[in-house]
């Protein structure tokens, strides 16, 4: 900051420097050693591990399990899977970079992964350049499959269109005409309160929306949002906070009384991963998608359920339920492509029909999204901690626009 | 929008307002007397509100719940104190005679390791404490219900203020602490311990930031993302009050929670048939407001100018052109760079590597300009790196312009962006001058962040892939390295040309400077906008090489690896950012692949640097080759 003072400089300084920076430069170009002789089918996976650690911890679980599952069942054509899994380092930057290295330097057949909406893009811009199939885990942004869709691209966990659409027949049955909405102010925030106003304007053409607290992503000022959404008194709200945030803003709403009376619609907000935090604080009678793990009867999950819990003494969080699904559809891709050729896996994914942990669900031809679905249930307090009442599982496929439409929403792919 | 509920919304503002304060406190305080730059401060914040949660129900089951409580905050507040004099001992305090600013690179490193130790010991998880006792009803005001805890909040604030006001004037302690801030060596020369001093100081400051963590207990979870949120805050805060003075940080802590609140209350305004939404304002508020202030006031509020460093090393050497061996060994280097798309054949992974240190070496050498030659370290270089990015990004997409041309328009965005901003920066020195750069890169981060329809919003431009001939990684990589080597061979003519002299000579004596008839603002601009340009050039092959472009690009965590690599790699040395930003490079990609730490891995290493090189990779080289 003020001017730096050193020792002064030798008469011929620079052989050491030089000699260390040609070292330095050498070791990044150590040649990768050559593969193994069991040749199994290499899953590249990269994800924001650090970044976003609570729910990818529970998703690394979960892809382990199936992996095991899939290895011990005699892997995929007679190959085992194996799994190489990177950090994203949290940003399209990095992970562009982990991508390529997974794809040259470990010879991945194919990618899978990412948490981020922007770094989902990033990738799946990269996977369209070079041509490689990949399955974006968790990213929830529309662009994913709709406006940057692309040939290579897929997408396993419910779009934020998708979050958004399976709340509106409860928002509409509530009938309320004074809403206000809050979310965080990055795409994701931006596009449920875009897709939640279009969506409800349309079925209920009444409805006034009478304030929008777009608030920093991580650093809500949780009184003054609250306090500002009860002066606009408001007979409803749609919540799209979660984290650390959702847990500022309850607080604050229960304390200053905010939100006595009014109706509550909240994305994601059932989800172990936001719900469990809140504990017994959790707020009685929102109206929320997430995953209720305790109530579900498909039989399918409970067989998910005994093994989860077998293998780790602990329950799953929705991010296992991803992790798990995810290794599934890859086995079932490359069974039925019958190889692990970028384009034929990709002709395998259109239509491919996988078994997941809520039952059946497929890959559709038209946008390359998973018809998984997410359970919507009313927020309640049992020993101390929040749980879902009355959960309805509401499949991905009757809230998706039809094929034609997609079509209009997918111009990049076309 | 009622009157009432602007009025209660600034009530509201006061609770924010002391929750900034006490983080920015700390940080004041330490700052004013050892000029450290902590970046582990948020750190400390982090950990007293991880310690309370964990220490109020432990607590709370031995002595009842209130006292739980409040002995959870005392505890914590203790305990962040006793690691803030262990930090010291152990680790600052082999460094103080290192150049200054390499304290930072220590406390960077600290805020890696803290982050994955806290990590390790809570887990993953959001962590929500009690509410207060007997603060969880609220009081009615203005028609509308007032949280006890706020009001408490809002009082604890003055309260420390008062307390921090009497012990500095009225203490022993508290008049070293002034004196010590004014002038170290004399009070060492005095027959004051300074030793004892700083530890006592550096406790205190982290003290405070612990607990204002753990109040924080009844407002919000504890969580990961709390160190690096906190501490940008810290930062604005006591920038904007002024250094070292206490009340002018209660002050601005003041005046960012109640233009916040503002902006949260006026919620959405229509002015002339336009609407927008005024909350957004919040994700950059402080850093405006902070503009603002640093643009009419110079010095913060109730600042004053630095007095000069206390402690002053030996003077610099002027840069010495290159021998005879050390030209043939630059050559010898550009060749072997050259060469990366051979090795390409054995390793494709190799040209990808490069393509990334080549990148980072020029950013890297387009802050040296400014941090070395030019003595002004700026927090904010990502700025430029993002306009370069961005520019490049558009014109290659949307306009659709072939690759050089594209490359072309992201540096003259670059420039345009580091001639306007330059112009104000270049007038305020040291630290100022740092923050009112981080505020302007705050400030194009937050438009790239939000101006959907051009940069894409938070996700940003996607499909920008270069041309034939550089759609190849092994064309794009020699093309990054001949703009790499273009931009460093320009900058070296610069450093050695009267500008470049003109600008050592102003930052080694101003004064003398100005007197030898040197335009001292005009040549740190001039130095700036040629920062600023080559830094675009850098941005612009970034876009290329990742096909897309993203706000993190622009993001303070950019800003601070540049730093980093600058520090790392020496800043007395032209070669120094070379060296730090190759290795910087080269250790994250290893570190990233060997450990689920990497973070805390990744800052053992740079602390380990730090204590085996306290001036650089450079100097560290140069050091042992001249004590055979």
């Amino acid at each position: 900051m003020r001017p730096q003072k050193a020792a002064p400089f030798p008469s011929v300084p620079l052989l050491r420097r030089r000699a260390a920076l040609i070292a330095l430069a050498a070791l990044a170009l150590l040649p990768a050693l050559p593969a193994g002789a069991a040749e199994p089918i290499r899953i590249g996976e990269l994800n924001s591990y650090k970044a976003q650690a609570a729910f990818l911890d529970p998703y690394r679980k979960g892809m382990e399990l199936a992996l095991k599952q899939v290895n011990d069942a005699g892997g995929v054509l007679g190959r085992p899977l194996e799994l190489i899994s990177r950090d994203d380092g949290g940003n399209p930057g990095d992970a562009v970079r982990v991508a390529t290295e997974l794809l040259t330097r470990d010879k991945v057949d194919l990618l899978t992964g990412t948490f981020l909406s922007h770094v989902g893009l990033a990738v799946a811009e990269l996977a369209k350049r070079r041509k490689v199939f990949f399955l974006a885990a968790e990213p929830l942004t529309d662009k994913l499959t709709w406006a940057d869709g692309n040939r290579y691209t897929f997408r396993l966990r419910p779009s934020t269109y998708m979050q958004v659409a399976m709340l509106m027949p409860e928002a509409v049955k509530a009938n309320r005409k004074r809403w206000a909405i809050v979310y965080p102010n990055y795409e994701y925030g931006q596009s449920a309160a875009q897709t939640f106003k279009t969506l409800l304007k349309a079925a209920q053409p009444d409805v006034e929306f009478v304030a929008e607290q777009a608030t920093p992503l991580g650093k809500i000022d949780a009184g003054p949002v609250a306090q500002a959404i009860a002066d606009a008194k408001p007979d409803a709200v749609f919540n799209v906070l979660f984290a650390a945030d959702l847990a500022r803003f309850v607080r604050e709403a229960n304390t200053r009384k905010a939100l006595d009376g009014t109706f509550v619609v909240s994305l994601l907000s059932g989800e172990p991963e936001y719900l469990d935090p809140l504990k017994e604080e959790a707020p009685i009678g929102w109206v929320v998608t997430g995953y209720p793990w305790y109530s579900i009867t498909i039989p399918a999950h409970q067989a998910f359920l005994d093994a989860y819990r077998a293998a780790y003494n602990d329950y799953p969080r929705l991010g296992s339920i991803v992790g798990y699904a995810t290794i599934k559809s890859l086995a079932a891709g490359l069974a039925k492509a019958g190889s692990t050729d970028s384009e034929k896996l990709v002709e395998a994914f259109e239509g491919l029909e996988v078994d997941g942990p809520f039952g059946p669900f497929t890959y559709r031809a038209s946008d390359h999204q998973a018809t998984v679905g997410a359970f919507v249930g009313t927020l309640a307090v049992k020993h101390g901690r929040g749980i879902m009442l009355d959960p309805v599982y509401v499949d991905g496929a009757s809230v998706l626009p039809s094929d034609a439409e997609v079509l209009k929403l997918r111009p990049a792919a076309n | 929008m009622s009157f009432e509920s602007l009025l209660f919304q600034a009530v509201n503002g006061f609770a924010s307002a002391s929750g900034l304060f006490l983080v920015a406190a700390g940080l004041s305080i330490i700052f004013g007397v050892t000029r450290i730059v902590n970046m582990a401060h948020g750190s400390f914040y982090m950990l007293g509100l991880y310690l309370a949660v964990t220490l109020a129900p432990r607590l709370g089951e031995v002595f009842g719940d209130a006292l739980g409580f409040w002995g959870a905050i005392l505890g914590a507040a203790l305990i962040t104190a006793a690691l803030g004099a262990l930090v010291e001992v152990l680790l600052l305090r082999r460094i103080y005679a290192a150049p200054e600013l390499y304290q930072l690179l220590a406390t960077f490193a600290l805020l890696l390791i803290l982050s994955d130790a806290t990590l390790a010991l809570w887990g993953p998880e959001d962590i929500l404490g009690p509410r207060a006792p007997g603060l969880t009803g609220t009081v009615e005001l203005l028609g509308r219900q007032l949280p006890d805890s706020d009001i408490f909040l809002a009082l604890i604030g003055p309260i420390v203020l008062i307390v921090l006001h009497i012990v500095l004037t009225r203490t022993r302690f508290g008049r070293l602490v002034r004196a010590a801030t004014q002038d170290r060596e004399m009070v060492a020369a005095l027959g004051i311990n300074e030793a004892v001093l700083f530890t006592a100081v550096f406790a205190l400051g982290t003290g405070i930031a612990g607990f204002g963590g753990a109040l924080q207990m009844a407002r919000e979870p504890a969580n990961l993302a709390l160190d690096l949120s906190v501490l940008g805050d810290a930062f604005v805060v006591v920038v904007i009050g002024g250094l070292g003075s206490i009340r002018g940080a209660y002050l601005a802590a003041l005046l960012v929670a109640e233009v916040k609140a503002l902006c949260t209350a006026l919620g959405i305004v229509e002015v002339a048939g336009f609407t927008f939404n005024m909350s957004r304002l919040t994700l950059v508020a402080e850093f405006l407001v902070m503009a603002v202030v640093l643009v009419v006031r110079p010095h913060g509020l109730f600042g004053r100018p630095l007095p000069p460093a206390a402690r002053r090393g030996d003077m610099e050497a002027p840069l010495a052109p290159l021998g005879q061996r050390g030209r043939f060994l630059v050559l010898a280097a550009l060749a072997l760079f050259a060469a990366v798309p051979l090795f390409g054949l054995v390793s494709s992974y190799a040209p990808v590597l490069a393509l990334d240190m080549v990148i980072a070496a020029l950013f890297a050498a387009s802050l040296h300009l400014l941090m070395g030659p030019g003595g002004l370290a700026s927090f904010g270089h990502a700025a430029y790196f993002g306009l370069g990015a961005y520019g490049t990004a558009y014109a290659a997409t949307v306009l659709g312009l072939p690759t050089p041309l594209a490359l072309g328009v992201g540096i003259i965005t670059a420039s345009a962006g580091a001639v306007l901003f330059g112009w104000f920066c270049v007038r305020l020195e040291g630290v100022y001058f740092a923050m009112l750069t981080l505020a302007f890169a705050q400030i194009v981060w937050s438009i790239a962040h939000q101006w959907e329809e051009v940069t894409g919003g938070s996700n940003g431009l996607f499909g920008v892939w270069p041309d034939a001939p550089f759609d190849s990684a092994g064309g794009l990589y020699l093309a990054a390295l001949a703009v790499t080597v273009l931009g460093l061979v320009l900058l070296r003519r610069l450093v050695f040309a009267p500008l470049g002299l003109a600008l050592r000579a102003a930052r080694d004596s101003r004064l003398r400077a100005e007197a030898s008839g040197i335009a001292v603002e005009k040549v740190r601009w001039l130095a700036f906008a040629v920062a600023g340009t080559l830094c675009g050039a850098a941005g612009g092959l970034f876009a290329f090489a990742k096909g897309s472009i993203s706000p993190e690009a622009i993001s303070v965590g950019r800003s601070i690896d540049g730093l980093v690599m600058v520090l790392l790699g020496g800043v007395h040395s032209l070669m120094g950012p070379l060296l730090g930003a190759g290795g910087l490079t080269l250790l994250q990609d290893m570190v990233m692949r060997e450990s689920p730490f990497w973070r805390g891995l990744l800052g053992l290493l740079i602390l380990a640097l730090v204590l085996a090189f306290p001036s650089g990779l450079a100097g560290g080289l140069r050091r042992v080759r001249s004590t055979p």
